[in-house]
């Protein structure tokens, strides 16, 4: 190939030499692989995450060798690009090269090849006719057309040459597959945020970083309304409207101006049984001055709405400051009421909560949780477990706890709980303190029983009864030293349990116990507390004299001590209880405009038409070569083929026998 | 001038027959137009049947399906008899269910043999059994027990394919907004991979007369089935799931089996490519192993692997830009750079690679054969490594 011809011409100038490089085969195949090599590292590098993500990944060092590589976004650093553009310059030079004679192969009939030639061809086969010359010439000729062959016929003095070609169609996939690399990635640069790259080193452009509303972004990160490509994304709560685009750019964003505003009437979603979603859509008006009247149209996943070139599509949901109603109940000592607080999703607020002043953070609303529960039948079984919140306190440190609380009571093992999960950060599993619910289904039981053991006065009360008991028992009323000691203990392992719950007592005990009478006192201890917990539980219900304590409540008992027990390490010093809400939800479109798209589907399409015309159309020829041989024509013919060449060996002997046929008529038909 | 590198594969041995699918006599041709007929009526009564269902979009799937059908089967009795099986069976297995998904325990015929779950299992080991007999044929030079491992092979895809209809009906029996074609996660597709690589080879096979092939072809379809195995007992795979929105469009009917024909051409390019190293190492020795003296010649496996790569190459070339018109509407931008779609890139670039070196550049035999096995790697980590240890928007298949 060009080679040989290199070899023959070696003083051709520097451009030349330059232009065949870029042309030649090596060059394209090392291209092709180096591509697919380069391509690699943004699947296995997760691309466009937050900066501070691969900072702690990588460290510092490596973060900025990387950041420098622009292996954060690969596909579009400028060393891919250059990659990306050798490829298609290599591309265009081979086209341009080989383009003519193409051309000339799928037209060109071949009219002056020899006689000689013909009988040296792999193919070739040779038979004597009856008939004349011109007869038999214009017989192979409509029959060779018959076969959808183009037929020439050529004078060769008085002997008669038939050419005839098939497929040459084959030759314009060669034209068609590779024009259509360039095209295709012509429409890609015409869709991609080059200009906005150059925008920014030119210093027109300055990525934001900071989450600011809307109105305070800086004229420098906005774009305005205009030709070019881009592709964003904006999240527009029910009932709102918005006119811009958020476009993510490295570890910032972008806006970009719409022509007109997008409102959101109404975001639906449907979820299967199983609780993932089914299908979103949002009902859109579009006001823009150039419409008769605002376009109204639903879109939904795979269906978007496409106005003036700007394609809207359907792409997630997320809450849209969903309004809540919600009740602090303290954990803390002083306070049984709840605080009542109106709130909504990705709203932060400080509170104080006791002495505890805390940032809350509501991170998310779901008005229902389809979460797995497994039963003996069904281990697959799956339960609505209602509406919950989410939400962060963070301290003063900056440290901060995520919690999820549910709003309604969930069933465990037939009674009644309310569920918050807590949990360090985002990696970790939810931990959950099972609160018991009380006979209304509110925690209200639960922080009176707590409120009772924080109060002094009902433990000391208590206390003095059981000590008074004890000394009953002992018969010793008188021993005051002993009362006194078993006064102090019984608070004191009180206030131990409500402070730091069983672990703080076992501890103490382990502690302060001489090891002889542990084994023995440590039991007697806790009875006590258990007792002294129970009797604190039943003077505040109020019992009657004769009434008796039903099994609920012993098992509201028993569950409210467990809780009690793991609050110490619950990090909030109130539970968070879900009141009301309204609902507001907001859809997440993608906004895009990609003038390049046609460009990009037209070379699809060549690409397309190319390669299976370059596979599956194989380029024949046939030549006759017709003369007179006494009474009779001598016809050599000889075949020859592109590609297929084992298929090829039966076409030419179907083709012979056809045109040898003595039978004039076969042919016709 | 580009005709000069072609000569290369030009010298091949004249004598080996190879028969081609002719239509000349009237018997065939009568078949041929019988068969074309049924397809139409089959297509025109599919698309009367569910007329309130489909959209224009399905309506030109059906079409285009019956015309590939009808084109496929015109000259091949094999793919006619499994088409007609598969529609028999499966329009058994339908009507045995009624509306009741519950008959697949309580209806023996299901139970046993027709609903999803039997008939893949039956294609499973009909599967395994045919390679085994493959081996056997070649290793015993035993003419008739090849020919019964290409039945098996037979069998096998017929279960399978059969299987895949029934599935489809499931989901629908499942909830009628769970209905989808069952090209929609890895298990499913697993099943296709094996069906479509099955009926590739048989074509060749028939094509080439190269039942000696076989058994390597079917190593590859045998390993996907084992993965298959384990991964319904592993984790209760074959659980059919609803789709996510982003899937339930038309576009899925034809990019994932458009995938399949890909994956199973380069699959099978890749063990012919297997077979190849292995007589080539043993050519031109005092003494080659006796099952060495039945393989097809060099050239031929190279033509072939050659021809499945140019075949795998064209419909991936489509699928990948189904793909991108798909996410085009479905991800607001026909190219993300998705690891799903960036690893689809590199697929074909790479055989596009190959090509090139084979057909300007004349390279041949041993190279392209260890490039070709090469190759099903990358497509095997397209096709599965992705999905296990990447993630993008593509996560619908997590393993
Ligand atoms: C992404 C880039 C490219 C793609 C997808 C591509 C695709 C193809 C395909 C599918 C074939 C047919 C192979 C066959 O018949 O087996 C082909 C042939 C060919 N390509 Fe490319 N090509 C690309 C780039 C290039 C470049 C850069 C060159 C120039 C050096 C080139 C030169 C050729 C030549 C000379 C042929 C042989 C045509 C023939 O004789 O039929 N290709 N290409």
């Amino acid at each position: 190939m060009s080679q040989s011809k290199d070899a023959q011409l070696p003083h051709r100038s520097f451009a030349w030499r330059v232009f065949h490089f870029l042309g030649s085969m090596e060059f394209a195949i090392t291209m092709l692989i180096t591509l697919a090599i380069a391509s690699v590292i943004g699947t296995v590098l997760q691309q466009n995450q937050p900066y501070p993500d691969y900072v702690i990944k990588f460290g510092p060092y490596w973060f900025e060798v990387f950041e420098a590589l622009g292996l954060y976004d690969v596909y579009s650093a400028l060393w891919f690009l250059a990659i990306l553009t050798l490829l298609v310059v290599s591309t265009t030079v081979c086209v341009i090269r080989h383009t003519p004679s193409m051309f000339k192969d799928m037209f060109n009939l071949r009219t002056n090849v020899q006689h000689k030639s013909l009988r040296s061809m792999h193919h070739h086969a040779h038979w004597h006719q009856p008939g004349t010359l011109s007869d038999n010439t214009n017989l192979i000729r409509d029959r060779l057309a018959s076969q959808g062959f183009r037929t020439r016929i050529t004078e060769k003095g008085d002997e008669r040459l038939v050419s005839a070609m098939r497929g040459g169609m084959n030759r314009l996939g060669y034209i068609l597959t590779h024009v259509a690399i360039i095209v295709i990635c012509v429409g890609g640069l015409m869709d991609s945020n080059l200009p906005l790259k150059i925008a920014e080193w030119q210093g027109r452009l300055e990525i934001e970083t900071r989450n600011l509303p809307l109105s305070q972004i800086p004229k420098e990160s906005r774009l305005a309304v205009g030709p070019q490509a881009f592709r964003g994304s904006v999240s527009i709560p029910e009932g709102r409207a918005a006119s811009v685009a958020y476009l993510p750019m490295r570890d910032g964003y972008l806006v970009q101006n719409l022509p007109f505003t997008i409102e959101v009437k109404e975001f639906r979603i449907e979820h299967y049984p199983t609780g993932q979603p089914k299908s979103f859509e949002s009902d859109l008006v579009i006001y823009d001055t150039d419409l008769e009247k605002p376009l109204e149209q639903t879109i939904a996943v795979n269906h978007p709405l496409i106005h003036k070139g700007y394609a809207i599509y359907q792409a997630s949901f997320g809450d849209g400051g969903s309004e809540l109603t919600i009740n602090a109940w303290p954990l803390f000592a002083g306070q049984s009421e709840p605080a009542e607080l109106e709130t909504k999703v990705f709203e932060t607020r400080q509170m104080l909560w006791g002495d505890r002043e805390m940032q809350l953070e509501v991170t998310g609303f779901r008005p229902f949780n389809i979460n797995p529960d497994p039963t003996e039948d069904d281990p697959k079984n799956v339960r609505n477990f209602g509406p919950s919140i989410q939400f962060k306190l963070r301290r003063e440190t900056g440290e901060a706890l995520e919690f999820e609380n549910y709003m309604y009571p969930v069933e465990r093992d037939g009674r009644d709980f309310l569920l918050s999960g807590v949990r360090g950060s985002p990696s970790e599993e939810f931990a959950y303190l099972y609160l018991p619910a009380d006979e209304h289904g509110t925690v209200e039981g639960f922080i009176q029983f707590l409120h009772a053991l924080h109060d002094d006065d009902s433990v000391a009360e208590v206390a003095a009864e059981m000590k008074d008991e004890t000394l009953v028992s002992l018969q010793s009323e008188q021993d005051s030293v002993l009362g006194d000691s078993l006064q102090r203990t019984l608070e004191t392992l009180m206030a131990m349990f409500v402070r730091g719950g069983f672990d703080e007592v076992r501890d103490f005990i382990e502690q302060s116990l001489p090891e002889a009478e542990r084994e023995t006192l440590a039991p007697a201890y806790l009875a006590m507390l258990r007792e002294m917990l129970g009797r604190i539980y039943f003077n505040s219900l109020d019992l009657g004299a004769e009434a008796t304590v039903s099994e609920a409540q012993l098992l509201f008992l028993q569950d409210a001590i467990d809780a009690v027990g793991t609050l110490p390490r619950y990090g909030s010093p109130v539970y968070l209880s879900l009141v009301d809400y309204n609902h507001i939800e907001s859809t997440g479109l993608q906004i895009a405009r990609s003038p390049g798209k046609n460009v990009v589907y037209l070379g699809c399409a060549f690409l397309i038409a190319g390669v299976f015309l370059l596979f599956y159309l194989p380029q024949r020829r046939f030549w006759a070569w017709l003369s007179r041989d006494g009474e009779q024509t001598r016809i050599d013919l000889a075949g020859m083929t592109n590609r297929n060449p084992r298929e090829f060996d039966d076409y030419f002997e179907k083709i012979h026998s056809q045109l040898h046929s003595s039978e004039r008529n076969s042919a016709a038909d | 001038m580009f005709l000069g590198s072609k000569h290369a594969t030009a010298h091949y041995e004249t004598n080996m027959s190879t028969q081609l699918s002719t239509l000349d006599s009237d018997k065939t041709s009568l078949t041929a137009w019988i068969w074309r007929l049924l397809m139409a009526l089959s297509a025109v009564g599919l698309i009367a049947f569910y007329s309130d269902i489909l959209d224009g979009y399905e309506v030109s799937i059906i079409i285009l399906t019956a015309i590939g059908m009808a084109w496929l089967g015109q000259g091949w009795p094999g793919y006619r008899w499994h088409t007609v099986a598969v529609a028999v069976f499966s329009l058994i297995a339908v009507s045995i269910y009624g509306s009741e998904l519950g008959r697949a325990d309580t209806s023996f015929w299901l139970n046993y043999l027709l609903a999803s779950q039997s008939a893949f299992m039956w294609m499973s080991a009909l599967f395994v059994m045919a390679t085994v007999t493959y081996f056997g044929g070649l290793i015993f030079h035993s003419e008739f027990t090849e020919k019964v491992a290409s039945f098996l092979t037979w069998a096998a895809t017929t279960m399978g394919m059969i299987g895949l209809m029934v599935r489809w009906r499931e989901s629908y029996l499942l909830g009628a907004d769970i209905g989808h074609i069952p090209v929609s996660n890895l298990y499913e597709v697993f099943i296709l991979f094996a069906v479509v690589t099955a009926l590739l080879y048989l074509f060749y096979e028939r094509r080439y007369q190269t039942r000696s092939l076989g058994g390597f072809v079917l190593l590859v379809i045998s390993a996907a089935v084992a993965f298959q195995l384990w991964y319904t007992f592993d984790r209760q795979a074959h659980e059919i799931e609803p789709l996510v929105p982003a899937l339930q469009s038309y576009w899925m009917k034809i990019h994932v089996p458009a995938n399949f024909i890909g994956y199973g051409a380069f699959a099978m390019a890749a063990m012919i490519g297997v077979a190849y190293l292995l007589v080539d190492r043993q050519t031109g020795k005092a003494s080659v192993s006796r099952w060495v003296q039945k393989m097809p010649s060099l050239a031929l496996m190279d033509d072939l692997m050659y021809k499945t790569i140019a075949l795998g190459f064209a419909f991936f070339t489509l699928a990948t830009i189904l793909g991108a018109l798909w996410a085009a509407e479905a991800w607001g931008g026909y190219w993300s750079w998705d690891p799903k779609e960036t690893w689809a890139l590199i697929v074909w670039l790479n055989y596009a690679a190959w090509l090139h070196m084979r057909m300007t550049k004349g390279w041949h035999g041993g190279p392209m054969a260890w490039w070709a096995i090469v190759g099903l790697f990358v497509t095997l980590f397209a096709f599965l490594g992705v999905n296990m240890f990447l993630s993008g928007l593509h996560s619908y298949g997590t393993l």
